[in-house]
């Protein structure tokens, strides 16, 4: 179920005065199975990147191969790559729009041809994946919260039981519990099933918490490609391009410089606790 | 997909027709698009060619831009074209065959009402490509300010317009978003018949709607919030001022109408039945 990008270049509107070059020869793998972060700030091509993945968007040159398989080949079946390669855009409660939250879930697997039966199953498990409570299935979705609409609208995408997850900031707009609540979900889906994920966000520290590996984009380009140690060793260059490393990061830095041998490579909050403690029990 | 419609858009370059007051513009394309009306022989045609083309070079907007502009609108053209060619009857008959009947005068105003509408489309596209809509809408309240003396709200009318122009790329820009969102979720859009296809387009228009309000809900917040209360005693940040390049070109357009008339009126140039 792996995803093979290779020299992918995608230009807006080419030709006239809004011409825009989007993505610049952009090379990726992305293994089955692996939980993907991407990061770069506002116009640096991340939604540009995502939406090739499920043939949204085609590419202007370069090659995309799900499976090994080829999907501007002619004849690929796009509708079918679009139910394995589910993609929830940014804000995608602006996307809801039937009578009460059951019947929204249900209206992808409803374009997968399933019987009426599999797409009701399919949507409890989605809402249950994404914790809604039950009360709220029988409500207009137009009634809910944001961060309850933001799960209703994932439970959507998720229902058609995708293969590979992509997220475009599923947190942006909202509040710093409604934040972790949703990333945790993710990350749990991530563990139960075997899906691969994909996290598009602006926010170092979220994907730190989760991400195997981190793809950093520039103006379009692939910045960095590791894991999140590796990528965050370059906290000089990520701040030049507006990024920046977790804040953990500096602190260890920090503490090197003046004087304590911490080892600076750890991203979370709970590794750095635990690296400062081993270092201070060694001091005594 | 849906941002390839041309029409109407600004194209944004360095040319004196972008510098322009709003106002020249406007009261500009008024006129040619009237000039258009006023000849019907090939002299008359050649003169409008003449300034049209002139003025495309001047805009520095690609012609190819332009062209594009005019696709929409190819339906239109065909059946007004057809209709004319079919239906007018006039002069000697030039082909005949069960129904259809072509005349010397039904092929006249076919071949001129397509050249005419052609013109009509790209000279006022050509406005709309070096103005922007900011613009446009301060040239037109400018213009019709003296009908306030007759209670007609005019800065409320230019305000509405505005509004309705710069929510034009934003709900293009959010169908489109919407369409991808559906489309990800297995949306059907493109197959189907006539009735399929509608109800295929409740999934887009539904979100579609609901933004637009809530669009429109937060504009009307935010004008409250800074004591918006209409036009009365209103400065502008940019006031509208007539500059020497603006007074050369009024002159130019009036001279090429002048122009236009007499030359299509009284130059007897005929070639076949034109």
């Amino acid at each position: 179920m792996s995803i093979r990008l290779e020299h992918l270049n995608y230009i807006y509107s080419p030709g006239t005065a809004y011409e825009k070059h989007a993505l610049k020869d952009i090379n990726l793998t992305i293994p089955h199975g692996e939980f993907v972060g991407i990061i770069g700030h506002t116009g640096s091509g991340k939604s540009t990147l995502i939406q090739h993945l499920n043939g949204l968007i085609r590419a202007s040159s370069g090659k995309i191969y799900y499976n090994e398989e080829d999907i501007y080949q002619e004849g690929y079946h796009m509708k079918e790559l679009r139910s394995q390669v589910g993609l929830v855009f940014q804000y995608p409660e602006h996307q809801l729009f039937e009578i009460d939250v059951m019947t929204d879930v249900c209206f992808g697997p409803k374009n997968q041809g399933l019987s009426d039966e599999e797409c009701k199953e399919r949507a409890l498990e989605a809402l249950r994946l994404v914790g809604l409570k039950e009360k709220y299935y029988s409500m207009s979705p137009f009634e809910l919260s944001g961060g309850q609409k933001r799960r209703a609208a994932i439970a959507g995408v998720l229902a058609m039981k995708p293969k590979v997850l992509v997220l475009d900031e599923p947190t942006a707009g909202l509040d710093p519990k409604g934040r972790d609540d949703i990333l945790e979900q993710i990350a749990y889906l991530h563990k139960q099933t075997d899906m691969t994920v994909i996290l598009v966000s602006h926010s170092m520290e979220d994907i730190a918490r989760f991400a195997d590996r981190i793809i950093v984009m520039n103006h379009g380009e692939v910045m960095f490609n590791d894991e999140p140690k590796k990528v965050f060793a370059h906290f000089k260059e990520l701040e030049k391009v507006g990024l920046a490393a977790p804040q953990v990061t500096y602190i260890m830095h920090d503490l090197k410089e003046h004087g304590l041998a911490v080892n600076t490579d750890v991203t979370t909050v709970e590794e750095a606790a635990d690296e400062i403690m081993r270092i201070l029990e060694t001091r005594k | 997909m849906i941002r390839d419609i041309t029409i109407g858009q600004y194209y944004p370059a360095k040319s004196i027709l972008h510098r322009l007051d709003p106002r020249v513009k406007l009261v500009s394309t008024l006129l040619y698009l009237i000039s258009l009306f006023l000849f019907r022989s090939i002299p008359g045609y050649m003169v409008a060619t003449l300034f049209l083309a002139a003025v495309i070079r001047a805009s520095r907007v690609p012609f190819k831009h332009i062209v594009k502009g005019l696709k929409p609108i190819i339906m239109l053209l065909m059946i007004t074209v057809i209709f004319n060619l079919f239906l007018t009857k006039d002069g000697d008959i030039l082909f005949h065959k069960w129904i259809f009947t072509i005349t010397e005068g039904g092929l006249r105003t076919a071949v001129y009402m397509a050249v005419r509408l052609i013109y009509l489309i790209i000279g006022s596209s050509l406005m709309t490509f070096t103005t922007t809509p900011n613009e446009l809408t301060d040239g037109i309240e400018k213009l019709l300010y003296p009908l306030n003396k007759i209670h007609v709200p005019v800065h409320e009318v230019a305000m509405m317009m505005s509004i309705a122009l710069r929510f034009i790329p934003i709900l293009l820009e959010e169908t489109d978003k919407i369409m991808k969102a559906q489309i990800a979720r297995g949306a059907d859009l493109e197959s189907g018949n006539m009735i399929q296809k509608a109800k295929s387009m409740i999934p887009i228009l539904v979100p579609l709607f609901v933004s637009a309000f809530r669009r429109a809900n937060d504009l009307a917040m935010a004008m409250e919030a800074r004591c918006y209360r209409g036009g009365e005693g209103r400065t502008k940040m940019k006031p509208l001022h007539y500059r020497t390049s603006d007074k050369i070109a009024y002159i130019v357009v009036i001279v090429y109408v002048i122009l236009v008339f007499v030359v299509g009126r009284y130059v007897p140039l005929r070639v076949w039945i034109f």
